[in-house]
């Protein structure tokens, strides 16, 4: 399958946002398999630079096993993942380097309950950047307020809502300047009023050009903000569109079905 | 306006007054936590309840009444606290029957210091007086600079102890000591080289390895250097060190090796390296599976069978390196306990960031699994404080000891109450630093988990 040309912009909001010809991730015939299963199956997708990526699909399909392959929190046996020119091998060196540039949130948020929120969000820029302390305050700082939480940076993540709690950790993949971001189901584990701050948040990061790749089921964020829909069955990528052609008029049985199943009720 | 008027404006304060007399102060805790279980008797079966509670509750009175006024009339009323002109102390005893306070006073030297040449006291004094300071700059919370003075508790004070309790001035070649400089200046060498690429992707890896060896070796040679340092302090050797001293001494290189130690070995346990793992189980399974007897009277008898036959290596320092690598061994499971506990997200988030294994360990994953198993640590610590008896058994005579095998052996004060008051005395000093690592290991489990508990 080919990529859907993202040069033909579509009207709206997404006009706004470009898409480089760079090529930020470039996934080739890659396979992955957790002992005799193989969960991931031939695959192939290329990210250009500034693209919303939203990929959906079956419980079990593998999209979180296929982006954590991205940061390698998996391990890919076969095909190559290249992320910003980098090939992911087992160099440690490149392993560091790649997830310093990429950045991701998980659907349990992850923050380090030791820390408070100002400490959380400095942790990595510190260690891994080696930023001065009180610079990486002022970033921090910085996204705390772009989050619109920056009132809460002196407390614990167990003071502070789902909802916030998400913000906080994109907060903290934001401290460390990635070029890429990664959502695994962000909103999946919040309550309805608590979803909206989150995607909020996401749609501000899209329209700053930001490269995402996001797992999710919040079908109106895709249609708002994605360049690309990629449905994903059976550890295989089945079909990826444009959004709109995507929902309007799609072409796999296997998609129509999950969208009827989604979108249906 | 109908009869049903729900309006409300109140118009005059309601006085604020105390609770009423019957929800607190000693007749309401009396009622709460005594009477309350005796009061029922409103059936056959609750009656015969609240008979039975008022008869233990009796019996339990009397039973606290007995012990606490035998304990008083042996130590207080019976007591023996002075000598009167004439008599000796034992005799003393013997016609008093309580305790023997002149004993212990007598001993009190002996308890604390052992053997110590007596113009020397003064160093052990020093490293005493250092210790509590050092113990209390550290526990006190407000005081300045906390962090700066646990370092130094943890790096010079060994040092300053060990010069100030042994003289220092150790024998050993200057050639030796400056080859292994060498050697460990050119691996840490080695170490930044391959940090920087030199030699490819394998040599990269183990670049950490390098520089932490090559580190160590550097920084055991500039101790043994200092070491070797002549003081002028008179050398007291360590077969007349006892008491309190070697109770202390043992106890607290037990404690303080046995957490890095046990940290090491439980990380190793969970690696993915084959081989750092089993060598980890097989370490951590055989310390544990021998009693610490077995390792002192090894370490003391057996060690030197196997060493060439005119090497001095101090009995002291083997029941230490035995202590150690027993306790760590404890320790390794305790930790490897909280590391459990700690969820696959933690390690994602951290990795995610770009965070290396060890930043990992050290930032986000041990300072949650070691709170958890605060309880578990100072558990090993007062197990291994009490422990430290069993030096006993290879001729160190500790606090226990020295009462035992050396105070109740002296001629002048054979008396039939002074076994049993020294035994109180030493049962009463374990007692009272157990129960302080306990409470204190309470405040610092409440203080830590404050910190992000809802
Ligand atoms: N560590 C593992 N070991 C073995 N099998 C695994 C492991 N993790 C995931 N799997 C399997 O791999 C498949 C893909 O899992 P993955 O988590 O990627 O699905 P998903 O598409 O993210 O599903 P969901 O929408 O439920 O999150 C599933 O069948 C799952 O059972
Ligand atoms: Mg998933």
């Amino acid at each position: 399958m080919t990529d859907v040309s993202a040069a033909e912009a579509p009207s709206d909001r997404r006009s706004k946002m470009q898409v480089s010809d760079e090529v930020a991730i470039q996934i080739t015939n890659m396979n992955k398999w957790y002992g005799d299963f193989h969960v991931l199956r031939d695959i192939n997708l290329t990210v250009y630079r500034g693209e919303r990526i939203v990929i959906c699909g079956p419980s079990g399909s593998g999209k979180s096993t296929m982006i954590r392959c991205i940061n390698r929190l998996e391990e890919h046996q076969k095909g190559t993942i290249e992320v910003e020119g980098i090939e992911l091998t087992n160099d440690l060196k490149n392993i560091d380097r790649i997830r310093s540039e990429v950045g991701m949130c998980f659907q349990h948020f992850n923050l380090f309950p030791h820390l408070t929120i100002l400490e959380n969000c400095t942790l990595a820029p510190i260690w891994v950047r080696k930023v001065p302390k009180k610079e990486a305050e002022d970033t921090a700082m910085h996204f705390l307020e772009k989050v619109k939480i920056p009132d809460q940076a002196k407390k614990y993540p167990g003071q502070l809502s789902g909802g916030q709690q998400q913000r906080v950790a994109i907060a903290r993949s934001l401290c460390m300047k990635p070029r890429i971001m990664l959502f695994d189901e962000p909103t999946s584990a919040l309550d309805p009023e608590m979803i909206k701050e989150v995607l909020d948040t996401m749609i501000e990061l899209a329209e700053e050009g930001m490269t995402m790749l996001c797992v999710t089921h919040e079908m109106g964020f895709a249609q708002a903000v994605a360049n690309r829909v990629i449905f994903m069955d059976a550890g295989q990528i089945v079909e990826q569109n444009e959004p709109k052609e995507f929902f309007n008029n799609p072409q796999s049985e296997r998609t129509q079905l999950f969208l009827s199943q989604i979108l249906g009720h | 306006m109908t009869d049903r008027n729900f309006a409300y404006v109140r118009t005059e304060e309601a006085p604020r007054m105390p609770p009423p007399s019957d929800t607190h102060g000693p007749v309401h805790w009396l009622k709460e936590n005594i009477l309350s279980t005796m009061n029922d008797f409103s059936s056959p079966a609750k009656t015969v309840k609240s008979v039975v509670m008022m008869l233990l509750t009796v019996l339990s009175v009397l039973s606290a009444y007995a012990v606490i006024s035998g304990m008083l009339t042996f130590l207080v009323v019976n007591g023996t606290f002075s000598i009167p002109e004439g008599v000796s102390g034992a005799d003393a005893c013997r016609e008093n029957g309580g305790a023997c306070w002149p004993f212990i006073a007598a001993k009190m030297r002996l308890m604390i210091y052992g053997a110590y040449p007596g113009e020397e006291l003064w160093r052990v004094d020093v490293v005493y007086v250092l210790l509590a300071i050092g113990i209390a700059w550290v526990v006190w919370e407000k005081a300045p600079a906390r962090g700066l003075v646990g370092a130094l508790m943890l790096t010079a004070y060994p040092i300053v102890a060990f010069i100030l309790l042994t003289g220092g001035a150790l024998e050993g070649s200057w050639g030796a000591k400056g080859v292994w400089a060498v050697i460990g200046l050119a691996l840490f060498g080695v170490g930044i080289a391959a940090d920087k690429g030199v030699g490819g992707e394998a040599l990269n890896a183990f670049s950490g390895a390098f520089k932490a060896i090559g580190g160590l070796l550097v920084g055991i040679v500039l101790v043994g250097a200092i070491f070797s340092i002549e003081f002028g302090l008179e050398p007291v050797r360590t077969s007349l060190w006892g008491g309190l001293l070697v109770t202390f001494v043992v106890a607290l290189t037990g404690i303080v090796a046995s957490l890095p130690l046990g940290i090491v070995l439980a990380l190793g346990r969970r690696s993915q390296l084959p081989v750092v793992r089993m060598l980890s189980v097989i370490f951590i399974e055989f310390w544990r599976g021998v009693p610490l007897i077995t390792v002192l009277f090894m370490s003391s008898v057996m060690l030197p069978f196997f060493l060439p036959p005119d090497t001095e290596f101090d009995k002291l320092l083997r029941a230490l390196i035995g202590v150690a690598l027993f306790s760590s061994a404890y320790m390794a499971e305790v930790v490897r306990g909280g590391l459990q506990a700690i969820g696959k997200g933690q390690y994602e988030g951290g990795m995610s960031l770009g965070l290396s294994y060890w930043q990992q360990m050290r930032l986000i994953i041990l300072p949650q699994a070691l709170v958890l198993v605060i309880p578990g640590i100072v558990n090993s610590f007062i197990a291994l404080f009490k422990d430290t008896t069993l030096v006993l058994i290879i001729g160190l005579f500790d606090l226990l000891g020295a009462v035992q095998n050396q105070a109740l052996k002296d001629p002048e004060w054979i008396n039939p109450t002074a076994g049993t008051t020294g035994y109180i005395v030493v049962a009463f000093m374990f007692w009272v630093f157990c129960f302080g690592m306990s409470r204190y290991s309470q405040a610092m489990e409440r203080k830590l988990y404050r910190g992000h508990k809802r």
